[in-house]
Parts: structure tokens; sequence; C-alpha cells
């Protein structure tokens, strides 16, 4: 990859690792760590983050969300760049912060000013760091799922599957009507179980048609739902976040563990 | 099970376990997406018209008043007359009172989701009424005593085998060896049926899709003309319509038919697009005698000055339902209102009350493809997430689920005290999880693994990682 960033001219990154991540797959951090550096940017990850709010904000408990915005504006506005690996927490500051924060004299210039310059991983590796390319090796037919919120909160659709081109050996099928959910849903995955797992179907028969045998993602949501539904269903199809292919970093066991032996 | 709101989470359940509405729903799926997308394809300018259709719609709202007094003195010039109904009570008194004035014993009724909004059949038929549906699929569900399905398709939720059952057991007095396996049949059979109603009705009520007001006009789109016929073969001829669905001008209802068509059926326009004025002029070759407009407003007017403003925007065209994963695993009677999917998680909170409608805003992935077909764009979303403050801000939500959301939130105030939290739970979990990457059962995520496994948790959170990783870098 690139050589290593010049600590004056690189852009200084706050690594928003989201709450999934940090408890799930901690994997998912440390690659988008070193897609970032080998993009030329200088990371930190501030260690007073805990989790964007979204599940106060979409219960309808105003206050917390409110609460824990602010916090949130408190910890990264240091930064040039606030980047996610993922496209739902990156759509909350990008989008709902500046609108939460709208009446309050102290925060809604600095939520604007962080929405600003807030980014899903993976457009923010194409559109602002200029990546093209990753060097790095995974065999295998793969497919990707688009987040709802990465697709149509943040318009990004490209930036993932460019990158993932320039993957050795990797063949990407596009999944039929790719723009549908998974059926996560954050709370609602718990609130209706049945027909969470009825759309996730939906998804599983739309991966399956594609013969892909990895399914990858820029959302942890999304692929816990999809990773939970096929493992459940006993099907060998691997899950992984789009950032441990890119980074090259697929040591760790797929999401779920590993498609044999269910 | 009673079809009300308040029987969502059964009644859904319920509708996935039904092998023959999920075959139903595949229809959905399969047919009206992908018949959007291509009519969408086809006409390049289709966002512009969105946007313009946006503006015409907040305009009229904007200035409704102005309009509806348009509206009113256009049909009083035309010869007809604007009647208001403050609420559903109001509105069924109305009609039948214009049914009885009319001395209609029969009347047919073309397509009109405001109808069933109000219950307007019972109350007619409870007066010694007869009423016949003569939209196909409505005339079905009235068969079936049943509700519609979906504010544009009715029985989408049965299938053709379904429908001839039905048409055996109810038209009796037709040969019972005659073949009716293939759609066309059923279509004449019914058509057979019908005929005579239309012309034995002295009343024809139907809806309308807008209502213009520099003409004092009624429209209807249809696609089998029976609701023409609905319209112009009774002596009296009786619009029900709620007051948002003004629009100005002929030129603004053309930019609406546009975007309508496209986003509800796929079609560039439907087949039939008929505009009402007024009863039958003197140089008319025919028409009714008697035109009314029932002009509905049913907590519209409240709705004008509150957050939900943008749903009046609304145009129910159904793709908002035709695109929503929920909708689209469930059917629309699981949601036991008139208004299903996304635009309905709005509406019927506002129309039954949020605490009668509460479980609808929340049977919603925010997935967002509702806004993002919406020809008028409302923000579906976040309209529901509006109806989910209010119901949090009126302790709606059982104490488990709110002591449960309050406590998550009071660590997510405290770094520290959520590190400890998080480390405790991956940990925890990954031991019980073992090597096999996944859990089958969680006692406190219960939910979850109802009905997925959940994934393993790889054992360590990031911050611990990352901070043993920066203290090895610095020493």
């Amino acid at each position: 990859m690139t050589s290593p960033p010049d600590a004056q001219q690189a852009p200084y990154v706050g690594l928003f690792v989201t709450c999934l991540v940090d408890l799930f797959r901690p994997s998912v951090g440390f690659a988008a760590i070193k897609l970032l550096e080998a993009g030329g940017a200088r990371v930190e990850v501030p260690g007073t983050q805990t989790c964007c709010g979204q599940p106060a904000y979409n219960s309808g408990d105003r206050r917390d969300a409110i609460a824990i915005a602010r916090q949130v504006i408190e910890t990264f506005e240091r930064f040039d760049y606030v980047v996610a690996p993922s496209g739902s927490c990156a759509g909350i500051l990008r989008l709902h912060y500046p609108r939460l924060l709208a009446d309050d004299p102290d925060f809604a210039g600095r939520a604007d000013l962080l929405a600003g310059k807030s980014f899903e991983l993976t457009s923010f590796l194409v559109d602002v760091l200029g990546l093209t390319a990753v060097d790095t090796t995974f065999p295998g037919t793969v497919t990707y799922h688009d987040s709802c919120s990465s697709l149509r909160e943040l318009h990004v659709r490209d930036a993932p599957r460019r990158l993932l081109s320039s993957v050795a050996g990797l063949s990407l099928v596009e999944l039929a009507d790719s723009e549908a959910c998974c059926g996560f849903g954050g709370a609602f995955s718990v609130k209706y179980p049945e027909i969470s797992a009825a759309i996730a179907d939906t998804k599983l028969r739309d991966i399956a048609g594609t013969g892909a045998t990895t399914v990858l993602s820029g959302d942890l949501g999304c692929l816990l739902e999809i990773a939970g539904r096929l493992a459940r269903e006993r099907k060998a199809i691997e899950v992984r976040h789009v950032a441990e292919v890119l980074a090259g970093m697929t040591d760790e066991p797929a999401i779920a563990g590993s498609g044999q032996g269910r | 099970m009673a079809y009300s709101p308040r029987n969502f989470k059964k009644a859904s359940v319920r509708a996935l376990k039904d092998p023959a509405l999920q075959r139903a729903l595949l229809n959905v799926k399969r047919g009206f997406i992908a018949k959007r997308e291509s009519a969408k394809a086809n006409l390049p300018e289709f966002d512009t018209l969105r946007e313009e259709a946006r503006a015409i719609r907040d305009h009229t709202l904007t200035h409704l008043d102005l309009y509806l007094e348009t509206f009113e003195r256009k049909v009083a010039d035309s010869g007809g007359r604007v009647h208001y109904a403050l609420n559903a009570t109001d509105a069924r008194d109305i009609v039948l009172r214009l049914c009885q004035e009319a001395n209609a014993k029969r009347v047919t009724k073309g397509k009109s989701m405001v109808s069933e909004e109000i219950g307007l059949n019972a109350h007619l038929q409870a007066s010694g009424i007869e009423v016949v549906e003569t939209d196909l699929g409505e005339y079905i569900v009235q068969m079936r005593r049943e509700h519609p399905s979906h504010i544009i398709a009715p029985i989408i939720h049965l299938n053709k085998e379904t429908i001839e059952r039905d048409f055996r057991r109810a038209h009796t007095k037709l040969p019972p060896q005659r073949r009716l396996d293939q759609t066309p049949a059923l279509v004449a059979e019914a058509r057979q049926i019908m005929r005579e109603k239309f012309l034995a009705a002295e009343a024809g009520i139907t809806g309308a899709n807008f209502l213009i007001a520099e003409t004092g006009s009624s429209v209807i789109v249809t696609n089998e003309g029976n609701g023409d016929l609905t319209a112009t073969l009774p002596r009296t001829h009786i619009v029900i319509a709620s007051i948002e669905k003004l629009v100005p001008t002929l030129e603004d209802a053309s930019v609406l038919l546009r975007v309508l068509a496209r986003s509800a059926t796929g079609q560039d326009i439907t087949t039939y697009t008929t505009f009402s004025t007024g009863p039958r002029r003197s140089s008319d070759p025919d028409g009714p005698s008697a035109y009314h407009v029932v002009l509905l407003d049913n907590g519209r007017s409240e709705m004008l000055g509150n957050e939900f403003a943008d749903m009046l925007r609304c145009i129910r065209c159904g793709a908002c339902l035709n695109h929503c994963p929920v909708y689209g695993a469930v059917g629309g009677h699981a949601y036991g209102s008139v208004y299903p999917g996304p635009m309905g998680a709005v509406l019927t909170p506002q129309l039954q009350g949020i605490d009668r409608a509460r479980d609808l805003p929340y049977a919603s992935t925010f997935c967002g493809r509702c806004e993002a077909v919406c020809p008028v764009a409302i923000p579906l979303p976040d309209m529901m997430r509006t109806w989910r403050e209010r119901d949090f801000a009126r302790r709606n939500p059982a104490l488990k689920e709110r002591l449960a959301l309050r406590l998550w939130a009071f660590a997510a105030k405290r770094p520290r005290l959520y590190r400890v939290l998080s480390r405790t739970a991956a940990g925890m979990l990954a031991r019980q999880a073992g090597r096999r990457g996944r859990l089958k059962h969680v006692a406190f995520l219960k939910a979850w693994t109802a009905t997925r496994d959940l994934p393993s948790p790889q054992g360590k959170t990031f911050h611990d990682l990352y901070t043993r990783q920066q203290r090895s870098k610095r020493q």
C-alpha cells in the first residue's frame, strides 16, 4: 500500500468505532485503521466514545439522543474528519444530529460542522482520500449487501465496489433487488423478531441466488442479522465486514463462525 | 381476531404463517417494484416531475382554505353542491341523507379509501340501502366480508383459486359447471352480475383522486371503467373525498397524474382518467341529474398545523406499501387499518389515536425505501419516529422496555461505566459461545435468539485491545 503518512499533511481522522464493532468485532475497527492509514490518514480512536445514540433516537427517547449527540460532538469535533465503519452511524452524525440540535444555541453550529466532516468508511477512503485500489487477495465469489443507510441516506454505492474490484482473486456478483433491507432495523429486530427474520429470509434467498460463498457489507448490524439467520438455517455461507476483506485481515473466523459444520 | 391496529403483533405473526397469503404477497415484491422502476426509467424527467408534484401539494395545503372556497363556488356554478363533514359520523349521515333524498334504495359504489375510513357501507346498509362495490377488487372484498389489504390493489392478498371459490359460492344462479379458472372468465362473470346493478342503481358513490379548484371537478383514475358507470348512470352522483385532495388547476392535476400512475402500477397513465364536473347540462346526452361532493376533514385540518402536515401531500399511490419490507412480509390486513404500510403507520395513529395504533410506527426497519419512492417525497420514517417520540412521552412502552432503554442510555453517557459493561458482555457471551462462534439461546436476548443465532463477540472489546496496543507501542 502507500507510504506512511506525513504527520503534518495527513488528514487527522477520529475513528468512530461504533458500539457494535466495539462489542462484537474489534477486528473491523483494526481493519478500518489499517485502511485509513493506507489511504494516508493519521488515525486516532478517542477513548471517551460510546455509541451514536441511535437506539435512543429511534425509540422515541429524544432527550437521551440529544445528550449522547452532544457528547459525540464534544469528543470528535477536534478532528479533521470522523469516520465510521458503518453507514448507519455515519448517517446519524451527518443527517440527524443537525436536526436533533437545531434549537440548541450551543450545539447547532457544531452539529453542522461535525455533520460536514463525518463519513462512512469506504466512501471516505474513495471520495475523500482518493484511494482507488487495495493491495490484497481474497479468492472467491462474494456478494455485497448495501445497508439502507449507506445507500439511501449517504448515497454510497460505488465506493465499496470500486475497492472490492481491486482485490485479487475476488469476483463480485450483485444481489437481485439489492436495494432491499435485510430486516435488521436495530430495535426492530427484537421488537418484531418474526417479521425481521422473514425479511432476512428474502435476503438469504437472494444471497443464495448469487452463488457467492461470502457475503459482505459495510454495516455490522446488517451482518449480525444475516449471519444470525444463516447460522440458524445452517447455511454454509460466510459473512464478513467489507473492511476485513479490503484490509486483508480475514484470519479471524467469519461472523457467527465459519460456514462449515452448522 | 378483531381487525384493529391493536392486534398488529399477533396478526403479523399469523400472517407470516399463512402460506396462501405469503404466495400472494410475492406479487407485490415481483410485480409492483419492477413495473415502477421501468416506468420511471422510461421518463427521464421523473425526478423533476416529483419535485413539481411535491411543490404543487405543498402550495395547495398552504392555501387550502382558499382552494376549498374556490372549489365550492365552482361546484355550485356547475349546478352541484358541496357538503362539509367534520368527522366520520357527519360524513356517513350526510351521504345517507343524500341517498334518502334521492329515494335511493340501490347504490353502486366506486373504489374509495375514504369511504372505508368512515365505514360508509355498513351505515347505508343498516338503513336498508343496498350497496354494491363496483371496483372488481372491492367487489370481491365485499363478497368476502373483508377489508381491502392494499390501498390500490384491495385483493393483493388473494389468489385466483380463492376468488373462483368465492364466485361459485356467491353467484349461485349461474351454471355450476362453468369454467372460471382463468382471470378473463372471472372478470366477465363479475361484469355480467354488475351490469344489472349499474342499471338499477338510483345513486352512485365515487371517491376522488383529485378535486380541481378552478373547475369544481372531481377526478378518478381507474383501469376497469366501472367507476365511470358508477358516476354517470345513476340519477345522483355523490363524491366523497377528504379535504386534502384539492389541487388548484387542471395543469397541476396533470403533473400529479403523471407521477401517480407510474408510482402506483407502473403504468404511464391509467386506462381511464375521468373528470366529473357538476350534474348533466341540458346539452349533455347523459349523466346524473344531481352532483354532490362530501368533503371530509376527520383530523386533516389538525394535521395541517402539526408535525404530520407533510403526510397530507399523499396521493395514495401505494408505492410505499409496495416497497416496504414489513408490508411485503405480513400484508395489509395485519395493520388492522384501511391505511396499511408506511403511510398507514403515520396516518392511522392520527385517525385512531396513538394509544390504539401505537404498534404501527414501530413496524418499520427505517430502511427509507418508502420515502425514496414516494412521488411527493413524504419523510415517512421521520414521521414514524415522531410518533415513537410521542408514544415514549406518554410512557406507553412497557416499563421493561423503558427501563432497559434508560439503563443503556445511562451507561452510554458514562464512557468508563460503558467500557466495563461492554467488556463484561463481550467476555461472557464469547465464553458461552466457546469455539462455535454463535449462540443458540441467550437468556437476556430471547427476542433475538427466537429466530436467529447470535453471532459471538470475538472476546475482547475494541477499546481494550486498542488501549493495550497503544500502550505497547509507547513502550
